[in-house]
């Protein structure tokens, strides 16, 4: 019995109801709910942030917040969405999913799980009660630069906290992830059997127990260079706030890319299903995405040319970057011959995945030309490259994570969504996220600086059409939350498949997905249950 | 119903193996990232990155030889941080050197504040290349600077530019920001006030 309290310590016959259920819950499936709806919480928290900053730029001048609340909405806005909407998202599909279609039980380790989630809580009402403290939440934009970032209050100190507290909670997700992955596959599931979504997120938790200490070090020198009489960024003391910057990107770069593989594994199961065929290129797709991770740690400066360095430095850093357009190049050709010739749909997540991959691919553009040295002098803190990476951020990570869940939420919840409203979310959202960032562009190439509240009036017009764009795609995201509502309260029943062009595991298992699953690992060499985007090695 | 929870073979004890190796592994990075400090500080030692010059007196690398054919311009700059009550200003605000030959200049500092207090200039060279031959004998930013309420003093500097500065340098800018030395201030105005 040892092993079989290690692997779901909530047994079969005792379930704790209400909160309690929720509080101690060690089921995959219940803590891949949590981290979710946590995520789409703070989606809509940080979304009202953008907002707020949206209203401010709606025309030149101070009228709405002021310069501090302003500067502490853009610093706020980024780092709810990166570190509680966009990564937790990407934490509950890995736990929902991976045992699913990996064919195990749970996950490794089901209590750390549980902490692993319930720390995420707390280190988030630590970071957005720093609005409300004397000296305001921090202003020094997400990156934290010094000494800038050590000028504002003593509220840094919980900032801080936070960080370590959603680091922890990284690390310890991650840990579980991979330990699941190499160690609970079903008989016969080798590494190189694995669905893509798998093996991105086998890549990334890599990537993130590598990086996330990296940022923890990081920001205990700032706290304390703040708070105990450190130099490590005080020029002052003898220390360099560029060193900062070194130790922030190595950290930076890497996370930019985990907040993506798991979407590249995402569109890599969708784009299959409803082209009723093989991923094409398993293989090359798994490689590219290994190497993508390994480019992923040495192009870090790209980030900061402009705080100058030697020639060849510099062009390391930018051919570099640009090498990794490469792999990136290699995934985009695959999921377009994975659709040649295939009997397409397009479903909700289809339209979904399709506009990932057109929108990402222009943020990966305009990524290139940001790593072009000579012309990101011009770019670097302007808003071209927030339209960068809004574009592989919210039409890539995001809109991933919204494929996915029109994907899956029938195996979740048992019911279909609804098929026309989940269309009309799609288009809703695609036009207007394009009306919201695509003028971006030229207000960057234009020399509008990213971070401020006001600007100079020949700017006004794109600033328009682009808050304009904001309100419109943020009233659509409620549409979404009311689809995803109705889809947990009832609908059209599910069938087992949901899909008819879709193969895996975890396809066949009742809709909804019983709590336990797979207590006896499955025939994972059945026809009907090699995933079309497995290797058939 | 057959074994629930254990698909692989190697079972719990392996899965506990995960977990210790995948931590050493993070706590390794956390080491990491404060072994990058020094790995930047040497970094920068080596290849002038960042404009730093030597901390100390330059007393190798003293040239045998001046280059009289050649003329570099050296450019003064002066910052002053803001929590610093003081005027700081270069007696000059440009020379033409020849590289190989020792010369002097001069900053003036003033503490236009009523209280002691303690600075530290931070000296730093653009190009950041040029820093390598840019070389020191004395500087008041080898050590902290005192000025009582009021006080003026001129600080000498003494400097040569290394003849092996690459051809195609021909502009050096010598940058200096003073910063209030906050412990050593405290413990002055402590000192002075028993
Ligand atoms: C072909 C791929 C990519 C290239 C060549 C690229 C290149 C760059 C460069 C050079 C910058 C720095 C611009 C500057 O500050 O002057 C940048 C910024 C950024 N990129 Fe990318 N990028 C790529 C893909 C991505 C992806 C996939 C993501 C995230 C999912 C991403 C997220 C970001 C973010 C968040 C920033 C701004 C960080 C900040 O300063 O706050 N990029 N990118
Ligand atoms: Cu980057």
């Amino acid at each position: 019995m040892t092993d079989t309290t290690l692997a779901h310590s909530d047994s079969h016959d005792h379930h704790p109801t209400g909160l309690a259920r929720w509080l101690f819950t060690t089921n995959h499936k219940e803590i891949g709910t949590l981290y979710l709806v946590f995520s789409l919480v703070m989606f809509l928290v940080g979304g009202a942030m953008a907002l707020v900053i949206r209203a401010e730029l709606f025309a030149p001048g101070l009228h709405l917040v002021n310069p501090e609340f302003f500067n502490q909405m853009t610093t706020m806005h980024a780092l709810v969405m990166i570190f509680a909407a966009v990564m937790p998202a990407f934490v509950g599909l890995a736990n929902w999913m991976v045992p699913l279609m990996i064919g195990a039980p749970d996950m490794a380790l089901p209590r750390m799980n549980n902490w692993s989630f319930w720390i995420m809580p707390f280190a988030f009402t630590l970071l957005l009660s720093t609005l409300f403290m004397p000296s305001g939440g921090p202003a020094s934009g997400w990156t934290l630069y010094p000494p800038l970032s050590l000028q504002g209050g003593n509220s840094l100190a919980f900032v801080i906290l936070a960080i370590h507290l959603m680091g922890i909670s990284s690390i310890m997700g991650s840990i579980n992830i991979i330990a699941t992955i190499l160690n609970m596959r079903a008989p016969g599931m080798t590494l190189l059997r694995m669905p893509m979504f798998v093996w991105t997120w086998l890549i990334t938790a890599f990537l993130l127990i590598a990086v996330m200490p990296v940022l923890a070090g990081a920001v205990t020198m700032l706290l304390t260079d703040r708070f105990f009489g450190t130099s490590f960024f005080n020029a002052a003391g003898g220390g360099d706030p560029v060193l900062y910057q070194h130790i922030f990107w190595f950290f930076g770069h890497p996370e930019v890319y985990i907040m993506i593989l798991p979407a590249f594994g995402i569109v890599s199961e969708i784009i299959p299903t409803f082209s009723r065929k093989k991923l094409f290129g398993y293989t090359s797709m798994v490689y590219a995405t290994a190497s993508i991770a390994f480019l992923s740690f040495i192009v870090w400066a790209h980030h900061m040319f402009t705080v100058g360095m030697p020639l060849g430095a510099a062009l390391f850093f930018m051919y570099a970057t640009m090498v990794i357009a490469v792999p990136t190049g290699v995934k985009i050709f695959n999921w377009v011959s994975t659709m040649w010739r295939g009997s397409m749909t397009f479903e909700t997540p289809m339209l979904f995945a399709l506009g990932f991959v057109v929108l990402f691919t222009i943020g990966g553009l305009s990524g290139v030309m940001l790593a072009i040295v000579p012309a990101d002098f011009q770019y670097h803190d302007t808003y071209f490259v927030v339209a960068h990476f809004h574009y592989v951020l919210v039409t890539g990570a995001v809109f991933a994570i919204m494929a996915s869940v029109y994907y899956w939420i029938p195996k979740w919840t048992g019911n279909m969504y609804n098929e026309t409203l989940g269309k009309i979310h799609f288009w809703w959202s695609t036009f207007w996220v394009n009306v919201l960032f695509f003028p971006q562009h030229y207000l960057g190439l234009a020399g509008m600086p990213r971070r401020i509240p006001d600007y100079a009036i020949q700017f006004t017009e794109f600033n328009v059409i682009s808050s304009i764009g904001g309100f419109a795609f943020g009233l659509g995201q409620l549409l979404f939350v009311y689809i995803v509502w109705q889809c947990a309260r009832g609908g059209q029943k599910a069938t087992d498949g949901v899909w008819e062009g879709a193969r895996g595991l975890e396809w066949t298992v009742p809709s909804p997905a019983p709590l336990h699953t797979f207590d006896t690992p499955p025939d994972v060499d059945h026809p009907d249950y090699v995933a079309h985007t497995s290797g058939t090695s | 119903m057959s074994e629930p929870s254990v698909q692989n073979s190697a079972g719990v004890g392996a899965r506990f193996r995960y977990v210790a190796r995948l931590s050493l592994f993070a706590v390794a990075m956390f080491g990491f990232g404060y072994l990058l400090v020094p790995l930047y500080d040497k970094f920068c030692e080596v290849t002038g990155i960042g404009g730093r010059t030597a901390a100390g007196p330059v007393t190798e690398y003293l040239p045998t030889e001046i280059d009289e054919s050649r003329l570099v311009t050296v450019h003064f700059d002066a910052n002053v941080n803001s929590s610093l009550p003081w005027a700081f200003t270069p007696a000059q605000k440009m020379m033409s050197v020849h590289p190989g030959q020792m010369y002097e200049t001069s900053y003036t500092a003033t503490n236009r504040s009523d209280q002691t207090v303690v600075a530290q200039a931070v000296p730093s060279v653009a190009p950041g290349q040029a820093a390598l031959y840019f070389n020191k004998t004395e500087c008041f930013c080898f050590t902290e600077q005192l000025l009582a309420p009021g006080e003026t003093r001129e600080m000498p500097v003494r400097f040569f530019v290394h003849p092996d500065l690459p051809p195609d340098t021909n502009l050096v800018t010598l940058s200096y920001i003073v910063y209030k030395n906050e412990d050593a201030t405290a413990r002055q105005i402590v000192a002075l006030n028993p």
